[in-house]
């Protein structure tokens, strides 16, 4: 049976994420955790997979114990299994020593499971930003890498052809690709489902699979966590925020407020930049 | 189903045996191209990154990669680079990450670039998130800022969680360090079509039969909307009420210049595609004027279109968060306003003449 894997992330829910303006630091704490926006469109489009030719779903995520959470909504949706990558000695990963794990658990994933055909990642996380874990693990795992995915054309199990729609800053490429292959989802490629009853059901007795650092047989541990990481932050803080000065901008009437915009917006250098001209 | 495992490059973060890093220098500038027509962050980059090799003292490179592409060396030169690698072959004619890549890794390999900097395009991430595993080495994504410091070191400044903070992140151990950055933030320099130097072309070492995917066809979107180099954006939220609202936005933005931009509520609804959503989810984009008629201001939506240089709002709540952030605003109906804007622009003569 085809084998896929869904790579995920749980994130801090952005709306609630504040600074703390004594220690100009972030505050994680309290913010709801949720499940990578992006991923969770990798994820529908595996269980469309699934629907249609029949496929073995494994939801997989590196993170602290409590992300146990979000592999549990995954199941909710039609994961098969689901597994947590938790241990202290991950921690502090940045996304070459993240992408090393993960390629690490889909190999181990395959070995328990059978060979892992797809790989689903979103195309970013919404706390990280980077974009950059998804080529990682294609290249740890030599899969095909098709990034930036907006849709699912065809599926070809018997040639193991699939044909996606890359979307690009000028367009779309349509790309066909030979499995084994890494695909990271956009927002466009589809909706996620909600949770079935019995996959809620199913959610709350399933208990995810966990495996730390001792349950890999060969994890090069000079390629984990901190040590792995290459990337260090020399300095972070919070950029200052120019204070805007709003204008409103009243009038007697919409027309005389229209003007108005335009007058000030032809005073300042805008014009000159965009090339708009005053009549007379 | 799947086929007998195949063995795989060896992909590791020590480096084998003792290395040289004092070997590693000189900026390398990856040159991204479609169809033989350069991305202007391209340029954008070798400008920044002109003034970080002044300051190393160390040659500033570029790859020119593709099919038919030999024309680009002289703008590389032109707009800054002092050597060019330049890798034209039929097998490069399409952007694929293993060939792509592939030639990339031979350049880093041989010639020993202490920095490499690729634009933060969809392809430009697709390509550098490859290299860095290959090498091993640390990469950053999405710059808006770099420099190089006394220790030789990149400084590669980008902005971290939804822009609440900003990073230096470094990568001190391992070369070259490498940086995406995004479009639009870094000036190129004035073409100057007197410089020339050095060419190395470079052979691609693969093999079609390596390359497991194959570019079908390339659609170029249908109005050529490009939110993150548009420099007029009008954008609609919720409060444009429909699909046919968007028209009124749209002519907005045709009569100004510009492109329609839109949250992702009204995404979601289907009133307007994926390609136009602002924010988190969607693009970043610094124009020179940004309209927002019926948004509300979310964060979400807020740090993608912060940085523009000027913000318009439009809506009829006077409480709304997005007039804080605004340079001007208007409390009003957006189909009173946007009407009015539309007759003024007119009389204005605002339309783009170049
Ligand atoms: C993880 C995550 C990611 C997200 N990413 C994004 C993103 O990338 N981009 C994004 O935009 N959002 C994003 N959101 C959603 C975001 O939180 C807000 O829900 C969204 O931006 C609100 O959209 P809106 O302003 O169109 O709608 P609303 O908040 O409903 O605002 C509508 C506004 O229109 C005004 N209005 C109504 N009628 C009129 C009228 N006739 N004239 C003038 N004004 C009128 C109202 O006063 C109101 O202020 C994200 C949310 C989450 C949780």
């Amino acid at each position: 049976m085809l084998h896929i894997a869904v790579c995920i992330k749980q994130v801090p829910d952005s709306r609630e994420m504040r600074i703390d303006p004594k220690t100009n630091t972030l505050i994680r704490q309290g913010a709801p955790a949720i499940v990578n926006y992006f991923d969770l469109r990798g994820l529908e489009a595996a269980l469309q997979l699934k629907d249609e030719f029949g496929a073995r779903v494994t939801v997989l995520t590196m993170g602290p114990p409590s992300a146990d959470k979000a592999i549990k909504e995954c199941i909710a949706m039609g994961a098969d299994e689901g597994i947590l990558v938790s241990d202290r000695g991950f921690a502090g990963a940045d996304t070459l020593a993240t992408s090393y794990v993960v390629g690490q658990t889909i190999d181990k994933a395959g070995e328990v499971w059978g060979p892992v055909d797809l790989v689903f990642c979103g195309k970013q996380t919404i706390d990280g930003d980077t974009g950059q874990v998804g080529p990682g693990v294609a290249c740890r795992l030599d899969y095909e890498q098709l990034t930036y995915v907006e849709k699912v054309e065809s599926f070809d199990p018997n040639t193991r052809e699939i044909v996606v729609h890359r979307h690009l800053e000028d367009g779309v490429e349509r790309v066909q690709a030979k499995l084994p292959a890494l695909i990271t989802a956009l927002a466009e490629m589809n909706k996620p489902r909600r949770a079935s009853l019995p996959g809620v059901l199913r959610a709350a007795r399933y208990q995810p699979i966990v495996w730390t650092t001792n349950d890999f047989t060969d994890l090069d541990r000079s390629k984990i966590g901190l040590r792995g990481s290459p990337t260090v932050v020399g300095r972070s803080w919070v950029p200052e925020q120019k204070p805007v000065n709003t204008k409103i901008l009243t009038g007697d009437t919409v027309n005389q407020v229209a003007e108005d915009l335009f007058t000030a917006l032809f005073a300042t250098e805008l014009p000159g930049k965009l090339g708009w001209v005053q009549e007379g | 189903m799947a086929e007998e495992k195949k063995s795989r490059p060896a992909v590791g973060l020590q480096p084998e045996g003792d290395v040289d890093w004092s070997q590693y220098r000189g900026i390398l500038v990856v040159v991204e191209q479609r169809d033989g027509v350069a991305k202007k962050v391209s340029w954008q980059l070798l400008g920044e990154a002109r003034r970080m090799a002044d300051k190393l003292q160390a040659p500033l490179m570029a790859l020119v990669l593709g099919h038919q592409v030999g024309h680009l060396v002289k703008e590389a030169f032109a707009y800054g680079a002092d050597q060019v690698f330049l890798s034209d072959a039929p097998i490069l004619q399409d952007y694929r990450t293993r060939s792509y890549s592939r030639v990339c890794l031979q350049v880093i390999r041989e010639y020993k670039p202490e920095i490499v900097l690729i634009g933060a395009t969809y392809t430009g991430r697709d390509l550098a998130g490859a290299i860095a595993t290959h090498v091993p080495t640390g990469l950053t994504a999405d710059c808006t800022q770099l420099d190089v410091d006394e220790n030789r070191l990149l400084n590669a400044t980008r902005p971290a969680f939804s822009e609440k903070m900003v990073a230096t992140i470094l990568c001190k151990q391992f070369k070259p360090q490498m940086a995406t950055a995004r479009p639009g933030v870094f000036a190129a320099l004035p073409r100057d079509d007197a410089r020339s130097g050095q060419v190395i072309e470079i052979p691609p070492q693969i093999e079609e039969s390596e390359i497991g995917t194959r570019v079908l066809e390339f659609i170029q979107e249908r109005q050529g909307i490009n939110l993150e180099d548009a420099e007029v954006i009008v954008a609609g939220g919720r409060g444009v009420g429909s699909p046919e609202g968007f028209r009124l936005l749209q002519e907005l933005a045709d009569v100004l210049g510009g492109v329609v931009g839109a949250t992702r509520p009204v995404v979601e609804a289907g009133w307007i595609g994926h390609e136009h959503q602002v924010g988190q989810t969607g693009s970043t984009v610094r124009p020179k004027l940004y309209i927002a008629a019926g948004i509300s201001g979310a964060v979400q939506h807020v740090v993608g279109m912060q940085h523009s240089d000027y913000i318009v709002a439009i809506n009829k709540d006077p409480e709304a968060p997005i007039f804080s952030g605004a340079h001007y605003g208007i409390v009003g109906d957006l189909f009173e306003v946007i009407p009015a804007l539309i007759t003024a622009a007119k009389a204005r003569k605002t339309t783009h003449v170049s």
